[in-house]
């Protein structure tokens, strides 16, 4: 890992201390990559080359996985985290405007940051709160009860 | 705590609890679910918790942080036992007052009451609330009642006491039929009885089976398996160790959302409490049973929600599903015997056998015993989780219990299911709910997600909605299915958008048939399933939409503008704020929209202060 700088090596390093403790390898990718997201923040293709590496599995097989579950984000996120519930709950109460005022304020895409990596946004499914429909979520912060015009004092909020 | 080493020890433990919770002669119970904490419930047990200790009372009252009451609409909900009040909408603040005017003066703090909708009475027992007065409480006995993270509120609730019953005092194939005999049949969708599926896997010969706990709850708007594990985790270690007697199986896990962080934090506690009682382990209880349970965390796949792509899922693989047979009882984890049930099937099977499996079949109707759980959301007044006998109507979940649809509108339809379900409608209101009659109604039970649509909804956009779901969370194998689901979701947003004929509709129907018959996986088997039930309560309104015309005004791209000259002032604000200058009009004078510019933005109809702007 000669690209990495001090920071990154301490974050590799805490990687292969969770890998080692294991006490098995076989079956654990999945397990490792949720340590690694947790760890990193989200999984570069770096990370990955060194999670295969270290599992002894192709570097293929962790981009399989990676790719087909949509709690992995191969991007990183940004400071503030926005989260737009679209379980039906919250749909049948009006979510999709919130989500589209969002999309107006912060001229991205669900799935995308925001160019000064200040805000990420996205869409999940049904976070458990569903009396409290529309919900939106900053970091893991819930807001009930949203519509489109309370979008811009809870991004205010985020100074 | 101490190991526990004998069936005796358990059964004391249990007594000195109940003893314990006689003398302490109040407790004060605030939910902990996740909607509850989601508005500020932790800061009212801190407060409350001050409060009390200012006044030197913390001995004498306990604060209990319970799992989900359902009644999640009105929370964060906090009740006193034992008289059973009832609060609602409880706020950090209010602390002081429940201590001072309850707990102290023994009056009851009245603004905080639930006040009945229809007499404006204000309800002080929770027991006389129409929401609870139809429930029945048996996969939920506990939650919203005992601390979730203490072991020892749940044996002195008789907990780990069936387990007991089961390795101290019954065979495995006792155990077997005693779960066949009464009727639980699994809560996750497809309705398999329970004891049977038991019986397979104790068939298949092994040096090690599995016993997999399903809580992947993959329908989007259900909240059922999570309330559960967040409210009563014992009881699922509990079942799970029933079932690995049962079946001949030494290990457990439990796969579980990662998305979920409440549940797995109190399921991780309580598997460590348990395994630190001896109630998981070697030798439980003194013999020489061995089980043990492991968490391993999904990653956000409906599909993963099906065994045998759950099962790939946990080896550390994509989750696809694979063909059945062989199915997990032959060959599941790791190749070897494995039992999957659903979250809400455990929490059935200890009660089955501390009341025995003819009480639990005396509950429900002819092939389905017992209760269901739902969770009610939507358009409906009390959104919650809600448990009621099978056979209960959708009329009595709807009106007695859900308290009717919001805002004094009309009930249009309910979705049972989830994506892979269907549309109830008004004529279906009558029909007892069970396994068979909402398969029979061209729907499912589904693992319970229940969604009230009232007549703003528009059922073409809701089978969109749900077809864009299913598209999403297609796999991909198989053809019929990832190439299939996109097509049904292309066919309805034309429809949606004003770009449907009546070829359209044909074609939905057509298709819809071949992803059925030719799917590999139940994903892609019932994908369709919210199209066809759509499309035939509601062939009207899609019909309509062909004709350009959306009768729920929801379908923006179907809808116009207009200015009632009647009641608009000319006061100009719109005309200042319409993005593509698409206003006309002067001063004083109504004006008015034209369509060919008018790029449907919505901007106007906010704007205008007189109500002036409609659109239909
Ligand atoms: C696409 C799909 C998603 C499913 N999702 C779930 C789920 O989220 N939870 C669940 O318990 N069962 C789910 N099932 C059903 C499981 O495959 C399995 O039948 C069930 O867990 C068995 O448990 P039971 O017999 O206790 O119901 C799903 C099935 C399919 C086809
Ligand atoms: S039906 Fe859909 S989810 Fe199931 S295997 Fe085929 S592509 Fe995958
Ligand atoms: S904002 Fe309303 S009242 Fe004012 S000009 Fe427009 S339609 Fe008329
Ligand atoms: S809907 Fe938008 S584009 Fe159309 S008239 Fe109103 S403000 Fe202008
Ligand atoms: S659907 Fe949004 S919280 Fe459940
Ligand atoms: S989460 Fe508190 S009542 Fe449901």
């Amino acid at each position: 890992m000669g690209c990495c700088s001090g920071a990154d090596q301490e974050k590799y390093d805490e990687l292969k201390r969770f890998i080692d403790a294991l006490p098995t390898k076989q079956g654990e990718l999945i397990r490792v990559l949720h340590r690694a997201q947790g760890i990193f923040g989200y999984l570069p293709r770096e990370v990955q080359v060194f999670v295969a590496r270290e599992l002894e599995v192709p570097v293929s097989k962790v981009y399989g996985v990676v790719s087909f579950y949509s709690y992995f984000t191969m991007k990183p996120k940004g400071k503030y985290e926005i989260s737009v519930c679209m379980g039906t709950a919250c749909y049948v109460r009006g979510a999709e405007n919130v989500l589209e005022e969002l999309r107006k304020k912060l001229a991205i895409e669900p799935g995308e940051t925001t160019p000064d990596g200040k805000f990420s946004l996205r869409s999940l499914r049904c976070v458990g709160a569903c009396g409290l429909a529309p919900v939106m979520m900053v970091g893991d912060k819930v807001y009930g009860r949203v519509t489109p015009d309370m979008v811009d004092s809870i991004l205010a909020e985020c100074e | 705590m101490e190991k526990i080493k004998t069936v005796e020890e358990l059964k004391a433990i249990c007594l000195a609890r109940q003893e314990e919770e006689k003398k302490e002669s109040v407790s004060i119970l605030v939910c902990g679910g996740t909607g509850c904490q989601s508005s500020d419930s932790q800061k009212i047990v801190e407060n409350l918790q001050a409060e009390l200790a200012e006044r030197g009372l913390e001995d004498m009252v306990e604060v209990v942080r319970t799992g989900c009451f359902g009644f999640c609409e009105k929370g964060p909900i906090v009740k006193i036992l034992p008289d059973n009040t009832f609060y609602t909408q409880v706020k950090p603040e209010d602390a002081q007052e429940i201590v001072e005017s309850h707990i102290m003066n023994n009056e009851k703090v009245q603004r905080l009451l639930y006040q009945d909708p229809k007499t404006g009475e204000h309800i002080s027992d929770s027991k006389h609330m129409d929401f609870y007065k139809k429930q029945q409480r048996v996969a939920l006995r506990n939650c919203g009642y005992i601390d979730p993270e203490n072991i020892k509120d749940y044996i002195g609730q008789e907990g780990y006491q069936a387990l007991a019953k089961c390795i101290t005092r019954m065979t495995p194939e006792e155990v077997i039929e005693e779960v066949k005999k009464s009727g639980l049949r699994g809560r996750g969708g497809a309705g398999f009885p329970t004891g049977l599926k038991w019986q397979f896997a104790r068939g298949y010969q092994a040096e090690q089976k599995y016993v997999v706990c399903n809580a992947d709850e993959g329908d989007p708007g259900a909240f059922m398996d999570r309330s559960i594990l967040e409210g009563d985790p014992h009881s699922i270690v509990e079942a799970m160790a029933i079932c690995g007697y049962a079946i001949g199986a030494s290990e457990g896990r439990v796969y579980i959302r990662a998305e979920y962080p409440l549940a797995i934090k109190r399921l991780e506690k309580a598997i460590e409490s348990a395994r630190e009682c001896g109630l998981l382990g070697e030798h439980i209880l003194g013999t020489d049973f061995c089980f043990d349970i492991q968490i391993s965390f999904g990653a956000g796949a409906f599909v993963c929600g099906e065994e045998t792509a759950l099962i790939h899922s946990m080896e550390g693989n994509r989750g696809e599903p694979t063909t059945k047979p062989p199915f997990p009882a032959e060959s599941g984890y790791w190749g070897k015997p494995t039992n999957v049930n659903n979250v809400e099937t455990f929490a059935n099977v200890p009660v089955i056998f501390l009341k025995g499996a003819d009480w639990f079949s005396s509950i429900g109707t002819e092939k389905s015993k017992g209760t269901k759980v739902f969770a009610l959301a939507g358009k409906i007044n009390n959104v919650g989780l809600i448990e009621v006998p099978m056979g209960t109507t959708l009329r009595e979940v709807i009106f007695d219990i859900g308290g009717g649809i919001k805002s004094g509108k009309e009930f249009k339809a309910a979705q049972t299911g989830g994506p892979s379900g269907g549309c109830l409608t008004e004529k279906d209101l009558d029909t007892p709910i069970d396994f068979d009659s909402l398969v029979a109604k061209g729907s499912m039970m589904g693992s319970g997600g229940l969604i009230v649509m009232d007549e703003d909804d528009c059922m073409p956009s809701v089978a969109r909605f749900y077809l864009e779901f299913t598209e999403e969370e297609s796999c991909g194998k198989c053809t019929p299915c990832r190439v299939g689901t996109k097509r049904l979701s292309e066919l309805l947003k034309d429809i949606t958008q004003g770009k449907g004929t009546m070829e359209h509709i044909a074609e939905l129907k057509r298709l819809s048939q071949v992803i059925k018959d030719t799917a590999l996986c139940g994903l892609g088997q019932t994908a369709p399933n919210p199209v066809l039930s759509t499309l035939a309560a509601f062939e009207d309104e899609y019909i309509a939409h062909v004709n350009g015309r959306c009768p729920a005004g929801k379908c923006t791209a179907l809808l116009k503008f207009y200015i009632d000259p009647e009641k608009c002032k000319g006061c100009t604000l719109c005309a200042r704020n319409c993005p593509v200058n698409a206003i006309e009009g002067t001063v004083r004078n109504p004006h008015s929209i034209l369509q060919d510019k008018c790029i449907k933005c919505g901007t106007c109809m906010d704007k205008c202060k007189f109500g002036a702007i409609v659109k239909k």
